[in-house]
């Protein structure tokens, strides 16, 4: 390690300013920072830093989604293995099969998505952004595993330069950039993106007799007689463990609510996500869903579901602890939090439920309330002001 | 120099003074109709032809029109001849009108003809209205056409109908994007113009 460290700083002057390769400075710069704490002090204003900078933010999430991208690469494995017959569970066969399946995807959102920030960086004269670091691990976890490279890479493409470059980088985005390069994806490829032929990797073999690839929300929204069996992709019911475990199809990061929750631990043990956020979400979508269970219509076969299932299938989980607490996106003030929070809860089921067009909502309510979040923000900030104004007694003369 | 301040009207609207890129007008129509690239034309050739007449009528009846009516006015004049675009078009072109439906007769609305009549022909000669109803015509309808044809070639890998994109690009997997067909894609793409147009132009940069 000494070694290493000896050698960058030996090139280190080459790309300071007059060196020769003076104009990569900001790549140098990035990926020296992302080996070493720089022993830099600042020079003016203030001079106790958190030792927690963005990079290691970042890479506290990433380790957040560790849990889910394991998993989900067995259970790609699983279902596979499922759907062709294969009698097979050999652990590390099934992690394989997923590892092998997915690593071109994160792969091109990585070498698209680092790509474009390098470059504008240069062109800026920036220093590299971390931002990217997490957006490119989440955004393969949710799409389909079947997703062909080239659609990833114009959707991240899209995404990293018209929701984040052009309003200025890391940390000025409005929207989240995982979930805008998702949305491109689903608006501009739907054939791709939804439907039951996309979430089981059958890897050109031949499907047993019986299997259907439909993800569980997919089969109820689609179902004629309300509250049917929701099944796996042979057609065997799935118990609520199964559920809570995530051994069912679909977008491979978030199946398991299991290893949300352990992500969502290490997130709100080390301070990262913020807790209210995540629970005023929770709170959200389980009283929407209990409304919905309430008066639960056969126009809207979702509905019938019971609440605690409702949340654990489909991206809802994954979306409100990965998604909702990103904190650029986010509100910034407290009772905004809870609000904005609230919100992405109850928008998600209301579309999950009543809009039968979209199978899944907590993409476009994320996405909705990113929008809202500086409204929101606003009034919590002006009606403070007024309610203060009001106690404030102006002694004149 | 003489004659380029004649034509000073017909140039300047093309670029520096074009009605979508600069004074974000007509902006509706142009995510509207722009999914192919066929309307996109018809369209932008109406436009031109609305508004170069409607220009010329109201220049020669400028010193007639009360100032508190001319707004009545002008929209007789152009709801005229709207109606006679439209029938045109019905009579030479019918799958056109009816893929264009009811924007043909809301180019009365159109806030370019309008601001045209307003800014210039009341103020101005019948020549140089013309000149400013071409102009503006053309401005808006280049615009039209580019974004026309960027969403109908990525859109449905066609353009005015021919196949663009061979068949083995589809069977290699090659997919129509189907958010180019969707207006907020034609609102990106007249950004992306509209970027492009401003770095060139950097006088015009805010």
């Amino acid at each position: 390690m000494k070694g290493l460290k000896k050698k960058i700083d030996s090139i280190k002057p080459q790309f300071e300013k007059g060196g020769r390769f003076s104009k990569l400075h900001s790549v140098f710069d990035g990926f020296y920072t992302f080996l070493y704490t720089p022993n830099e002090t600042s020079r003016s204003g203030v001079h106790i830093h958190d030792s927690n900078d963005s990079k290691r933010t970042m890479i506290t999430v990433v380790i957040a989604l560790l849990p889910c991208c394991l998993f989900g690469m067995w259970n790609i494995g699983l279902q596979h293995f499922m759907a062709t017959g294969n009698p097979s569970r050999e652990f590390f066969s099934l992690f394989f099969y997923g590892f092998w399946a997915v690593l071109p995807q994160i792969l091109t959102a990585y070498i698209v998505g680092l790509g474009i920030e390098f470059i504008v960086a240069q062109i800026r004269g920036h220093e590299i952004q971390e931002g990217f670091l997490v957006s490119g691990i989440l955004i393969p976890m949710i799409c389909p595993v079947d997703t062909p490279w080239w659609m990833l890479a114009v959707a991240v493409a899209f995404a990293v330069i018209f929701a984040k470059e052009v309003f200025g980088g890391t940390g000025y985005n409005f929207l989240n950039v995982a979930l805008v390069t998702r949305a491109f994806l689903f608006f501009s490829y739907p054939s791709k993106m939804s439907g039951d032929n996309v979430f089981v990797s059958l890897g050109g073999e031949k499907a047993v007799d019986g299997y259907s690839g439909a993800t569980p929300l997919g089969q109820i929204a689609s179902s004629t007689e309300p509250g049917a069996a929701v099944t796996n992709i042979l057609g065997d019911p799935l118990s609520f463990g199964d559920i809570f475990m995530g051994y069912y199809p679909g977008s491979w990061g978030e199946t398991s609510t299991l290893c949300i929750l352990i992500g969502a631990a290490i997130l709100l043990l080390t301070g990262i996500a913020n807790w209210r956020i995540i629970v005023s979400a929770l709170c959200g979508g389980l009283l929407m869903s209990v409304v919905a269970h309430n008066w639960a219509s056969p126009l809207y076969p979702v509905s019938y579901l019971d609440p605690i299932t409702q949340i654990c299938f489909g991206g809802f989980m994954f979306a409100i602890v990965f998604m909702a607490t990103d904190p650029v996106t986010a509100c910034r003030t407290t009772i905004g939090k809870y609000i904005y929070g609230f919100l992405i809860g109850a928008i998600a089921i209301i579309i999950r439920c009543y809009n039968t067009g979209y199978p899944e909502g907590a993409m476009l309510s994320v996405l909705l309330m990113n929008c809202f979040a500086p409204l929101i923000d606003w009034c919590v900030v002006n009606s403070n002001i007024r309610r203060r104004m009001k106690r404030m007694t102006v002694k004149n003369s | 120099m003489n004659l380029k301040k004649t034509f000073l009207p017909l140039i300047n609207p093309i670029s520096k003074d074009n009605p979508i890129l600069v004074q974000v007008l007509g902006i509706c129509s142009a995510l509207a109709v722009t999914s192919k690239l066929e309307p996109a034309l018809v369209m932008a050739v109406s436009v031109t032809a609305v508004c170069a007449l409607a220009n010329v009528i109201i220049s020669l009846m400028r010193n007639t029109i009360p100032q508190s009516i001319r707004i009545i006015v002008q929209l007789v004049v152009v709801a005229a001849l709207v109606v006679v675009v439209d029938q045109v078009l019905k009579a030479w072109n019918y799958e056109v009108s009816k893929a264009l439906s009811v924007f043909i007769g809301l180019i009365i609305t159109n806030c370019i003809i309008m601001g045209r009549l307003e800014a210039f022909a009341l103020n101005n000669r019948p020549w140089p209205s013309f000149l400013d109803g071409i102009g503006n015509g053309i401005g808006y309808g280049v615009i039209l056409i580019i974004v026309g044809f960027f969403r109908e070639l990525f859109g449905s890998g066609t353009l005015l109908g021919y196949q663009i994109f061979p068949q083995s690009w589809y069977d290699a997997g090659y997919m129509n994007n189907g958010l180019m067909i969707l207006p907020p894609m034609a609102l990106i793409v007249v950004a992306c113009i509209i970027w492009v147009h401003r770095s060139y132009n950097k006088d015009l940069q805010e």
